[in-house]
Parts: C-alpha cells; structure tokens; sequence
C-alpha cells in the first residue's frame, strides 16, 4: 500500500516539476563549480559555499537576518517579472517584452515620486498602467496585425529605456547619473512597511511589496486554475482555432493578457524602486537584467505561480550570494553564469519528466503483468 | 530454406500491454508475399499499435516477427527499414517547401564528394513512376501539388528504397473518389510486381474491391482471416464490431416545417486566392429536414460554412436564423442563438485538445450561469457532473472519464465528445461538416442516427458531406456545389448518385429558386 502511494507521489506534475527543478539546480551548481575551479582552485569551494550562504556568512542572527531582507526586496521584483512572462505564456505569448514594462513601470512609478510628489499608492497605480500600457502596445500589435510579440517586445524594450532615461533626467542628482533618493524628497513615495522592518533587524527596504507579490503570485494561481477568464486565456493559448470557433474573443484576450502582463512587470519596478533600494541611472544603456531574469524564474518554477515564488527567491538567493565573493579573484557575474545554467538545463525539466513518466509507465507494467487476476480478486473482493 | 517461406512478413501471437489496456492481444497476422493483405478494425482496435511494433515504434511483450520465415528483432524504424519495409501514413510526412524528387531523396541521397547527385535519382525515380503508372512531377514543389500526387510521392519514396513490404495507413481518407480509384490501381500493380501490401482501413468497400485477404482486429484482439473472395461487406462489419450494423440508416418520411436557417445572396471571400470561395448563394433549411451540401473537396463548401457560423465574415448577403438577423452576429451569439457547428476539422476548431474531456464538453456553455458564479469562477462539482451525463448518454469512452485529456482520446470518440456537446445544446440549427470522417462503421452508424434523431426532432440539420454514399442515405435534400455556386437541388429518392457526379464535377447545372 504504502509503495502504491509513493508511485502516485512521484507521478503527480507538480511533484516532478519540483523534482526536475531541483535537478537543474545541482546541475547548475556543479557547472558553476567547475568554472570556479577553472578560474582558481584554490578558493573554489569556498567561493561555492559563499554563494550558496549569502547572508549566512554574517555571524550574527541579527545580521543575516538583515541582509535575508535585502534579498527578498529584489526577489519581490523578480517574481512580478516571472510572473508577468507566465501569464502570458499561460495564453501561448512569450512575453519577452517584460523588461521593457518593467522599465515602464520603473520611469513611471519615479517620476510621480520624485517630479510630482505623489504618494505611494499613485506611484504603484501610475507604474502599473504605464507596464500595461506598454503591454498592450504588443498586444494589439499581435491581434490586429499579426507582429511577433517577441520582436514588437524587445523593440520596445529599447524605446522604454530611452524614454524612461530622459524622462527621470530632470529628477537625477547633481552630481551623479542617478536619481534622487525617494526617501530624502517624497518620504509619502516610500511603500509602507506595516512594521515588518523590526522582524529583519529594521532593515528600512523591507516593504509591503514582498507579501504583497507573493499573495499577487496566489492570485493569478486562482485565476488560472479556477475561474472563467483563466479557461479563455489557456484555451486560447492552447488552442487559439478552437478558442475562436466557441466564440472566444481571442483578439481581446490577447490585449487583456499582455495588458496584465505588462501591469505584473511595472508593478514588480515600482516594488523596487518605490523601497529606495536602487536608484535609476538615467546615462544606463542596457536594459535592466530583472525582466530577462524572469524569464529563468518562471521556467525553473515549472511555469506555475506557486513554484516561481520559490524560483524567484533561489535565482535572487544565489545573485546576492555571489556579490560575497573576492572580487579579485572570482567575478561576481559566476551567480548570473550559475543562473544562465540553470535556465539552459530548464528545457531539461521536460525531458526530465517525460523520462520520468516513462521510467514509472514501465515499472507499472512489470508491477502488473504478474497479478492481474490477483488485482481482479481484490476488486470482487470490495464489492 | 528460409528464402523459400511463403510469408514475407509474419507478426505471430503478438501482445502488447498500455498500462490498464492491452492494445494487441495475441494477434498473428502473416502477409504473403505478392499479396494485398488488409488490415481491419474499428477505430482503437489496435491497427496502430501492430504497426508501430512491425515499424520497431514499440516492442511486444510477447510473440515473434519472422521475414521470410526468419526471426527478426525490430528495435527501431531503421532496423525495418533495413528489412524493406516502408509506410505511407496516413499524414503524409512530406517537407512542403521541397520538390518531390527531393522529398523523395530525403535521407538516401546519392552523393558524390558531398555533392548530390539527383540526375541519377531522377532516372531511377521516373523509371519507377513509368513502371507503376504513378504520374508525377519531379519539379513541383509539394505545397502546390494535390493531395494525391503528395500521396503518390510518399509511395515512390518507399519504392525509391527498394522496400518489398509496403504499408498503407488509411490511405483514402484524404482522397477524392476518383483518386481512390487511381489509388487502388496502383496498389494493384505493386502487388503484381510482387510488393506485398499492408492496407489498413476501415472503409468495406475499398477492401473488397482490392484486397487478396483480410485480418480482422476488435478490442485489441484478433477475430480472423477471411479471403475475399469468400467473404462479404456484412460479415467483414460482424466481424469488425461485433454485432450486425446498419450500412444504410432509415429514416421516416418528414414533412418539413417552417424555415429555420435562410441564406441570401450569400459571398465568401477565400483565404487561398483572390476569388470570392462562396458566390452569391441562397438556400433555405427547414425545421425537420437535413439538408446536404454535396460536393467535391475545395469548392466552397469549408468557407459557407465559414461564413454561416461566423468564423468568417460574409462580404455580402443575408443569414437569417430563426427569423433573427444574424448577418454580422459574432460567433457566440449565433451560437447562444440556436446554431450548433460541428467542424470540418475536429483537433484544430472542435477540441481544445489539452484540455479535459469535461472542459471539452463546456466549451459552448461555460459562460452559462449552470457552469460559472457570477463573480467568473468556474463550476468544477456542476461541470464534472455534467460531463459524466454527457459521457453516460452518449457513451463516450475514454481511460480516465471526465478527467482525460482530449488528446489522448481515439478519434471515434473525440468525435461522439463534440457531437454530444453540440447536440445537447438543443439547438434549432445543427451545421455537421464531414461529421464521419476518417470514423469506423460502428460511430458512423451512431452519427447518422444522431443526425436522424435531430431531424426527427424537429430541428434543422445542414450536412456537408463528401461521401456521396453518406449523402444519398441519410438527405431530405440535397445541394450540389461547385465552384463556390449552388449548381443543383435533387431528391435523394429521385436522384442517383451518376446524376450527382455530372453536377459535381461541374459538367451540369440548374438554376435553382432560394
């Protein structure tokens, strides 16, 4: 009986996916072990061992606890950004253009802060439309003419980050490319932290933005899994022909989903930037990596919103981990090198479970051929 | 000693095992060689699964294959391959943007330093089209070919590779009535050649007319071999379902009522050309009658349906549906209005196939408050309950009840899971496009009378059939179209289907009155 249930355990989808998650992790971990110990041997282990531990490097309670705070601040982020490509991969869209809509959201959200003053809240809502409005761009793109999300997405990408940079130059410091501090000209613009800093050693970045991404995260899970809208996005996705011919409005879908999309990602910046954690740098010229990192999130959280929270927080776990290393020695850049790794071994989490499957299939079959009449007996049995 | 056995291939007491079915229970099927040894069975009877373990796709448990009375051990495709045998299946496996000569070369390439060389191949390739009388145009590139000739292409690729054993999966389901029998001359004469010829189907008809020997698969398991000559359509469908079916369907004699559907002037514009595919058509469907629209494959009859079910709009006209104006109505509104569609196409238009059985069988009504609250959520208790009634009535049968994948389903069934949906939706106007294609007699039979039962309830049925044989049986009347116009309007019980063929082929009209 008790061997019955294990096999059950093993062949239910999000049992495996985890599995083959973790899988890709210690893959991932053992490459960027080798590489460590390419670049030098000597401190290879340890180097691993520091990415791995990240705040656990500091002795006290006080201080990891601190700095586990400074992590999930951008893990919040990330998971908006993961967020944001799955749901619209839930509906066949491969929203590339999340990094762009992250931006959206970052210019938007800084400007009402810093050039308007406005408070928090406005600041989200004003990230949140600007992300969808930038979604909705490849959205009615894609329905009405056709143009690949991918390419309409990344071109955006690069007009966001230009229009976002010479949009915040009249709010940046004198003296620097950044911008000013939110925190010194519109403390209002500052999300609320409901006294959650005291639990990370009043840690001042900690906000509402973690939970709040995590419960977003919840959302979208129910969502998709049990109500009308969630039926027409996936059928849609699945089956766009079959969506149609049941009188799906499979264009509007579409613009509703990168709308969402879009909205998930700009609010993921405003999580960011309205902590006062980071400060835009009007003079960058490469779009923010955060939407880009998405993309590995949600593909090592086996595409479901609840796994892409744990995902979330491991890809973050390791980049902050990686900024402990000896600068003179190793790059900080292993972490990203681990996490590219890492997504690479993602298309492997198909393949992991379609072994799987087949490996379980196989033992059933062995299992069975011997006992069927006994099997019978039991069921006679019962009645 | 082993050149000498009379079987060129023997699959003896094969058994295969799925988890929780056994798709082949101890069949032996031996093919001689020089004969056309046909294969036959419902839909999940099991062909497939034979021929996956003859092609090396899966290994039987248990039993033996022998070729020329020798044992052999088929791993893989290559190995059967390297055994002569090649298929044709039943969805070509053809690179569209290629020539035929080279989708014939396609992996057996004659090279010379890395270059190829085709002037060879194309010697060898026409000489094997003049030998075997399969016209076709080495040049052209397949995505502008007809079905047939991609079919005839598909055959000079396994001839190409010399291969003495030949399978055809289902071959005529794709073709048109005179290509089938262009088919079934060719297939003659590879037998004469002394190829020996594998032909899985399920249509009677063309299995009397061609086949040397016929095997027999139910349920997985092996009924037996007839030879042909000694056998009959009715015992060959006794033996195939288990019981005896009606080929024809009877219906009673109907009055019909008042008009349900009324089409005006109808156009369609084509998504393959510049032409209009639907001209200026008008017809009427009556309460109580089905209606056919018989015709050749491409001559409009995909895109009127197109137009009448609002999957495409109509670039002039009237549709009138109950008396309701529903010219430019969405797709969903006509369908809340009364008309049910079941498509040409059942895996890209009728099924979202990774979708549950049960969400399969929502997919016209999941909007309706019985299966969603007001705030959006889904019904999944009211959903479930109401795919396993659906499932019960119409015995739709799958390995996982309401909870199976689409997919994964035979497509007998997948087929009842749409008629079912469609049907219980109640509605005044049932559209059925090729509703029996590439089915088995057992589900035809079950469709007619579906058809029939709909008829008979006094709603309007419109049938666009390609078999003329479906066509004949089961009308109230009947619509000839070609070339996108409604060219003729016959009685099933005064018409024959000779007359029907003119029209067809476009060598007849009338003018007919809306």
């Amino acid at each position: 009986m008790g061997k019955k249930s294990s096999e059950g355990f093993l062949s239910k989808p999000a049992v495996q996916s985890t599995l083959a998650a973790l899988l890709c992790i210690v893959i991932g971990l053992l490459v960027g072990y080798v590489a460590l110990l390419i670049i030098n041997p000597a401190g290879a282990t340890e180097a691993i061992i520091t990415i791995l531990k990240n705040y656990f490097t500091y002795p006290t309670k006080a201080a990891a606890m601190k700095y586990l705070g400074n992590t999930l601040v951008k893990a919040a982020p990330l998971l908006m950004c993961a967020l944001s490509i799955q749901f619209c991969y839930q509906a066949g869209l491969f929203n590339i253009g999340a990094a762009g809509q992250y931006v959206a959201g970052a210019g938007a959200a800084l400007f009402c802060a810093l050039q308007l003053k406005m408070p928090w809240i406005i600041c989200l809502l004003a990230a949140l439309i600007a992300g969808g409005i930038f979604g909705i761009i490849v959205g009615l793109l894609k329905s009405y003419l056709n143009v690949n999300e991918v390419i309409s997405g990344i071109m955006l990408n690069w007009i966001g980050l230009y229009t976002v940079n010479m949009l915040l130059s009249g709010v940046k410091e004198t003296a620097s490319p950044y911008t000013v501090q939110v925190a010194s000209v519109n403390k209002g613009a500052i999300l609320p932290s409901l006294g959650m800093e005291k639990l990370f050693s009043n840690n001042k970045y900690v906000t509402i933005a973690i939970p709040l991404a995590i419960l977003i995260a919840i959302l979208l899970k129910v969502i998709l899994s049990m109500t009308v809208f969630g039926y027409e996005i996936k059928a849609t996705g699945i089956a766009k022909d079959a969506a149609k011919y049941s009188g799906m409005k499979e264009k509007r879908n579409v613009i509703i989903t990168l709308f969402i999309g879009g909205a998930l990602a700009g609010l993921g910046a405003a999580f960011l930037f309205l902590t006062g954690y980071e400060q835009w740098s009007v003079t960058q010229s490469s779009v923010p990596g955060m939407g880009f990192n998405g993309i590995a999130a949600t593909f090592l959280g086996g595409l479901d919103p609840i796994g892409t929270i744990f995902a979330s927080y491991f890809i973050q776990h390791i980049t902050s981990g990686g900024s402990y290393l000896d600068k003179n020695i190793y790059p900080s850049q292993i972490s990203d090198f681990i996490s590219a790794i890492i997504i690479y071994l993602c298309g492997f989490v198909l393949f992991f479970k379609i072994q799987l499957n087949g490996w379980l299939r196989a033992r059933d079959e062995r299992a069975k051929q011997p006992p069927i009449v006994q099997s019978k007996k039991e069921e006679g049995g019962n009645k | 000693m082993a050149g000498n056995s009379e079987y060129a291939i023997e699959m003896l007491n094969i058994t295969k095992r799925f988890p929780g079915i056994i798709a082949n229970d101890n069949v032996t099927v031996q093919l001689k060689k020089g004969e056309i040894h046909a294969l036959l069975g419902e839909n999940g009877a099991g062909k497939s699964t034979l021929m996956s373990v003859l092609f090396g796709l899966y290994q039987a448990e248990e039993g033996i294959i022998k070729k020329d009375g020798v044992e052999v051990k088929i791993n893989n495709p290559n190995d059967a391959n390297d055994l002569g045998i090649g298929m044709v299946h039943q969805h070509f496996k053809l690179v569209q943007c290629f020539s035929v000569l080279d989708n014939i070369i396609l992996g057996d390439e004659t090279t010379k330093h890395g270059i190829l060389q085709k002037d060879e191949a194309r010697k060898k390739v026409m000489a094997l089209s003049d030998k075997y009388g399969l016209k076709v145009d080495p040049d052209a590139k397949i995505e502008d070919i007809t079905v047939g000739m991609q079919q005839r292409t598909e055959i000079l690729k396994m001839l190409y590779r010399d291969n003495e054993i030949l399978i055809f999966d289902e071959p005529t389901a794709v073709l048109t009535p005179a290509e089938i029998d262009e088919l079934m001359e060719i297939m003659k004469n590879l037998a004469k050649e002394g190829k020996s010829i594998l032909f899985i189907s399920h249509k009677l008809a063309e299995i009397m007319a061609v086949a040397d020997r016929c095997s027999v698969l139910r349920r997985g398991k092996y009924i037996g071999t007839v030879n042909i000559a000694d056998t009959n359509q009715d015992e060959l469908s006794r033996m195939m379902v288990g019981r005896d079916v009606q080929l024809v369907a009877t219906k009673e004699d109907k009055e019909p009522g008042k008009v349900i559907l009324h089409v005006e002037n109808m156009t369609v514009p084509s998504k393959l050309h510049h032409n209009n595919a639907v001209k200026n058509v008008s017809f009427d469907v009556r309460e109580g009658e089905i209606v056919c629209i018989a015709g050749i494959d491409g001559n409009g009859q995909t895109e009127l349906v197109y137009g009448l079910s609002g999957l495409e709009n109509c670039t002039s006209g009237k549709i009138t549906l109950s008396g309701k104006d529903i010219t430019h109505a969405s797709i969903r509104e006509r369908s809340t209005s009364g008309m049910s569609h079941i498509p040409e196409d059942r895996h890209k238009h009728g099924l979202v196939m990774d979708y549950s059985l049960a969400y399969n069988l929502v997919l016209q009504r999941y909007f309706e408050p019985e299966f969603s609250t007001k705030a959006g959520f889904l019904k999944k208790g009211a959903i479930n309950s109401y795919a396993d009634k659906l499932i019960e009535q119409y015995d739709i049968r799958s390995s996982q009840g309401a909870a199976t994948i689409a997919r994964s389903m035979s497509g007998g069934n997948q087929q009842k899971a749409i008629i079912a949906r469609e049907i219980d939706k109640n509605p005044d106007l049932l559209i059925a496009v090729q509703p029996t294609r590439g089915l088995d007699v057992g589900a035809i039979e079950y469709i007619h009378k579906q058809l029939i039962a709909q008829r008979d309830a006094g709603h309007a049925v419109l049938l666009v059939s390609l078999e003329l044989e479906e066509v004949m049986s089961i009308s109230d009347r009947i619509l000839v179209m070609y070339e996108g116009e409604l060219v003729g309007e016959f009685n099933p019980k005064t018409t024959t289907p000779e007359e029907l063929g003119l029209y067809m082929a476009g060598a007849k009209r009338k003018e007919i009155g809306a």
